[in-house]
């Protein structure tokens, strides 16, 4: 059996200096935590400033005089509503509303637009994006090697970066350029854990020592694990778990994140999945008794669970499940079968973790 | 976690677990090594007091924030005592493998299996 040979970020050196635990990660090679260990990075985000490599993420950026229409197609969440330095979270579906991607999309001027794709699909993304770009007079790009990308989560994460920043940084659910540690970066107010912070896009060569300068003023580097009990906490979902082309946005709860009338490819099979239902919903839980529920895990009268760890800032075991429509309730009582044994658990409200109750 | 250690007087099976006889009835846990291996521990699934385990069979499950791990019994015999605090206190096990951390304890049905167990330093060999 061949091993096959494992992308590796710029910052590879850095996180083996650092005493990160490497593993495998879609095709990359990336620290799934560092010394301290998962618990204190999940807190040092909750409490202070964490930065996590995110550069296995890929990038494509469209532009031309069809870019905003293309993308109007292609995502489904009004493209037209974003203003130039606007961010704007929207699917990628393909024509039966499967899910392909979930996407970040900032608008850099009035025809170009950078959109962030998870590493997994990113290539089959690429693809997706130039099979539907006929008869556009737009350029899609595959910018993924041009960027290594920093999300700086917390608190205090802003208020740090601001420190080698030339100016203010741009507002929540904004893009705009800056100049970090002298160097260029394109600076969204985005991220993946529930706080406030920035997401820091750079030129490969220029990552290392904006990384560097960041855990010299105390931020803490903060591995895959912590991303995913941060993020399942704030019930954002993970592509490849939550997420898949065998479900819709509306079970998946992203009804939000879709605008029917602009049209987009799947907009139809959305809009009829919103008008009649769908057979199951993506739920949040938290368990109710011992034991802690894991992906796959089969739910009792139907479903499965998608997502599940321990909760650091909860102290309890908390997942999310597609359940029946008819259970996707909050406060119903779910049996999940864990390795044999079932389990109790509550179906919640999202999100599960909320700054002002908890913190 | 403390530093890695690995006490002279116990008997150690390759799959990181410990026993400690005494008078026919083992103790029994997971080495330094293991739950370093496995991360902050936040759950710990015991068998029940009056089964029965076999060297080399996984007894119980211990889980840490990203996964969960069968522990392996090196001993057979009779569980006659089960660690109740690793219920509210888990992570015992990273902070004390060989103390507060103990698993459970065994009546053994053959004590001459222990004779197929390491001792500390063919343990570390395995390392």
């Amino acid at each position: 059996m061949s091993t096959p040979t494992l992308k590796r970020t710029p910052l590879f050196d850095a996180h083996v200096a650092a005493g990160a635990k490497l593993v495998a990660f879609t095709g990359w090679e990336m620290p799934v935590q560092y010394t301290e260990g998962i618990r204190a990075e999940h807190e040092a985000v909750r409490d202070r400033a964490g930065v996590f490599d995110v550069s296995h993420m890929g990038e494509v950026q469209c532009s031309g005089p069809d870019a905003e229409a293309f993308l109007q197609h292609v995502l489904s969440n009004d493209v037209a509503r974003m203003a130039i330095g606007g961010a704007q979270y929207s699917m990628l579906c393909n024509h039966d509303g499967g899910l392909l991607d979930d996407l970040f999309t900032y608008r850099l001027a009035a025809d170009r637009f950078l959109t962030v794709t998870n590493a997994a699909n990113h290539d089959s993304d690429v693809a997706w994006m130039r099979e539907q770009a006929a008869g556009h007079d737009v350029q899609v790009e595959d910018v993924a090697g041009a960027y290594a990308m920093l999300a700086v989560q917390g608190p205090r994460a802003r208020e740090i970066v601001e420190q080698i920043a030339d100016s203010p940084l741009p507002a929540r659910m904004q893009a705009a350029r800056r100049i970090i540690l002298g160097r260029e970066a394109l600076v969204c107010g985005t991220g993946y854990t529930g706080e406030d912070g920035v997401e820091l896009l750079l030129a490969p060569a220029d990552a290392p020592a904006v990384w560097e300068e960041l855990l010299r003023r105390g931020v803490v580097p903060c591995g895959l694990a912590a991303r995913d009990t941060l993020r399942l906490e704030v019930c954002y979902p993970l592509y490849g778990n939550d997420l898949s082309p065998d479900r819709n946005p509306i079970e998946a709860d992203l009804g939000w994140a879709c605008k029917e009338d602009t049209a987009f490819i799947g907009s139809e099979a959305v809009r009829r999945a919103r008008e009649e239902g769908t057979a199951e919903k993506l739920v949040a839980f938290k368990m109710t008794g011992p034991g802690i529920a894991r992906q796959g895990n089969p739910v009792a009268g139907g479903g499965e669970v998608t997502s599940g760890t321990m909760s650091p800032s909860l102290g309890i075991g908390i997942g999310m499940a597609y359940v029946p429509a008819e259970r996707a309730t909050v406060g119903q009582d779910l049996e999940i079968d864990v390795r044999g044994k079932l389990r109790s658990a509550v179906v919640a409200a999202k999100p599960l973790y909320t700054k002002e109750t908890d913190g | 976690m403390a530093e890695a250690s690995y006490p002279d007087e116990l008997l150690y099976h390759p799959e990181h677990d410990w026993a400690r006889i005494d008078d026919g009835v083992a103790t029994l846990g997971i080495t330094w090594f293991a739950q370093d291996a496995l991360g902050e521990v936040v759950f710990f699934d015991p068998p029940e007091v009056g089964s029965s385990v076999s060297a080399g069979e996984a007894y119980a499950e211990v889980e840490s924030v990203k996964a969960v791990s069968d522990v392996v019994a090196p001993l057979s015999g009779e569980i006659v005592e089960v660690n109740t605090a690793l219920a509210d206190a888990p992570e015992a096990i990273n902070e004390d493998p060989y103390g507060d951390g103990w698993m459970v304890r065994v009546k053994l049905a053959d004590p001459a299996e222990a004779d197929a167990l390491m001792d500390r330093d063919a343990y570390m060999g395995t390392l």
